[in-house]
């Protein structure tokens, strides 16, 4: 609004951007160049050369199935949060009963409960179940873990839904469940969508349930192969770096579609 | 303490008068959803997060190797990590990581995220940017940086006169270094979002006000921005702790705990007593310990917040 601009604050968002952008840069530039001159040159250089075999290479030692498990995965585990989520999150806004408060402290507590903590005994469940080196069997715990901040968002969301709007649609005789379906559905799509990219942030990125929880290459998701990739052919950097580059895609692709809903979720967790 | 929220709700009296307990008459629960609606969530999150909280207490009894059934052995798995230098090594390291991590995110994601809220059009090309780190996974992130510290064919390798002989994991100051580093690289972003929607909600008018006083920049930003920035900066600095005391896959990829057990953390050396050593029962009792901790914190985060007061989002952003 007023005031001239501040070159020391600039000069130090300059630098910070260097930091960020210099790795950045090495990334894509050491995929579209051969190992040869990556190796020579070194990473920081100028490419001398071009090639897309980084990404064939990569497609070539199975990323194309860890990418169809990830989806898989990814898309079950959005599906159970868009089931279970909305209806707790309403339950937690609005009903006044004891229970719905003690469940809402117990999924407040969940924040912090880090996946760490439960994946022995939850390997021990699942391999119980039946369901060890199976997708299912990632699916489910990932899903559980999407539950708490899911629900912590989109009930921020639904708080501010006006109470006259409840009010007026009481008086007509509406039902809990009407209001839910024609009247707090349709106004909290802006959390809808938000908990939809948090939750598959979650399940594209997740490493650690897959990594205890699966075994075999046929059940094995990006982020596993990523490392797999890493511990095998550590020397082949630009044919690693070209993973690295494809496993980010498909979350930049929604980043560009959702990108209001995401940042406005992520700033919703510092509070007011 | 006790005439202190005495007196503390006394101030708070007029306006509220003392909590009253829901009333159960039917005016009010007209219209209202009851806990039914939150079951179907809090099943599946019982069963999948809750019931292993438990069993990871009761396997800390146990002794079990993954294949045969866990057998009760008291406090045995307690006591050998009692004698573990290695246990409280990691204690030491996960603390020392987590605190680093406090302590150069902090004021760095502050100056980024109070710089960022300011309405320039390249503020907000170049907060793109910076966001870019955020959505790669900590498992890109862990083999992008060990791709680019790679003694060989990185970036140690080219800039001799700052790395020395540039194996950075191959001495423990230094690959402490390096796993902090990445850290701040991967969320110092997520951190700098934060405090710029914070900063964005504090209200025009007391800037307004500071200036016809005539206050400059810097006492405008440790009298106004900071002091209106502590909500955030309690959230971010719990996320960070917690985050800390979690730190995985950066280890496992970057460092293997190493060299030797250099930079085994708590959250590795449990992985690799478990899943590495095939001892369940020690690795439980380490998660068990990390659970408390983090719960603890959890609580803290729940009554400083107030988070638990349900409160709306919009109120006090004017």
């Amino acid at each position: 609004m007023r005031r001239r601009p501040h070159y020391l604050a600039g000069a130090g968002s300059l630098l910070w951007l260097f930091v960020v952008g210099l790795p950045l840069y090495v990334l894509l530039a050491a995929t579209l160049r051969t190992r040869q001159d990556y190796a020579e040159n070194g990473p920081v250089s100028i490419p001398d050369s071009f090639t897309l075999d980084n990404y064939t290479g990569a497609f070539a030692s199975g990323f194309d199935q860890y990418f169809f498990n990830t989806l898989v995965v990814t898309a079950c585990v959005i599906g159970i949060v868009l089931l279970l989520v909305p209806p707790l999150a309403y339950a937690i806004v609005r009903s006044r009963g004891r229970t719905t408060s003690a469940i809402f402290r117990l999924f407040l507590l969940g924040l912090a409960i880090p996946a760490q903590a439960v994946i022995v005994p939850m390997f021990y469940l699942i391999s119980e179940a039946g369901l060890y080196d199976n997708l299912l069997g990632v699916i489910l715990p990932t899903a559980a873990f999407c539950l708490p901040m899911s629900a912590l968002i989109l009930s921020g969301a639904m708080r501010d839904i006006s109470p006259e709007l409840y009010e007026a649609m009481a008086m007509d005789g509406a039902t809990p469940r009407r209001m839910f379906f024609q009247l707090v559905l349709p106004l909290s799509r802006g959390g809808l969508s938000t908990i939809v990219v948090f939750s598959a942030l979650q399940a594209w990125n997740g490493f650690l349930f897959p990594l205890v929880l699966t075994q075999s290459d046929s059940s094995k998701v990006v982020t596993l192969g990523l490392y797999n990739f890493q511990t095998e052919h550590g020397i082949d950097i630009p044919g690693l770096l070209g993973a690295v580059v494809l496993s980010m895609v498909p979350i930049l692709l929604v980043y560009l579609f959702a990108r209001r809903a995401l940042v406005q979720g992520l700033m919703g967790v510092g509070g007011k | 303490m006790t005439t202190k929220t005495t007196s503390a709700r006394l101030a708070a009296g007029p306006r509220k008068g003392p909590r009253r307990r829901p009333s159960a008459s039917s005016a009010t629960q007209v219209g209202r959803p009851g806990f039914a609606w939150a079951l179907p969530a809090a099943v599946f999150f019982a069963l999948f997060a809750i019931v292993p909280l438990i069993m990871v207490a009761v396997l800390s009894f146990m002794s079990w190797d993954g294949l045969s059934s866990p057998e009760f052995v008291g406090t045995d798995n307690w006591s050998r990590l009692m004698d573990d230098p290695v246990m409280f090594q990691s204690i030491w390291l996960t603390l020392l990581l987590t605190v680093l991590g406090v302590v150069i995110q902090t004021p760095l994601s502050i100056l980024l995220g109070v710089w960022a809220a300011g309405h320039q059009r390249n503020r907000a090309v170049l907060s793109v940017i910076y966001f870019i780190p955020l959505l790669l996974s900590a498992t890109a992130v862990s083999v992008l940086w060990r791709a680019l510290l790679d003694p060989n064919f990185g970036i140690p390798a080219e800039a001799t006169w700052l790395f020395g002989d540039g194996n950075l994991f191959g001495e423990q100051a230094t690959a402490i270094g390096v796993l902090a580093f990445v850290s701040t690289w991967q969320f110092t972003p997520f951190h700098t979002l934060i405090y710029q929607g914070a900063a964005r909600a504090i209200p025009h008018v007391l800037y307004q006000a500071a200036e016809i006083d005539g206050a400059g920049r810097y006492r405008q930003f440790f009298h106004i921005t900071l002091p209106q920035l502590r909500n955030a900066m309690i959230t971010s600095m719990i996320l960070m702790i917690v985050g800390g005391l979690t730190t995985f896959e950066t280890v496992l990829i970057l460092t293997q705990g190493g060299p030797g057990t250099d930079t085994t953390i708590s959250a590795y050396y449990m992985y690799d007593k478990a899943f590495k050593s095939f001892d369940y029962g020690t690795g439980s009792a380490i998660a068990l310990a990390l659970v408390v901790a983090a719960t603890i914190i959890s609580l803290i985060v729940v009554r400083v917040s107030g988070y638990d007061k349900m409160r709306s989002t919009m109120e006090g952003s004017s």
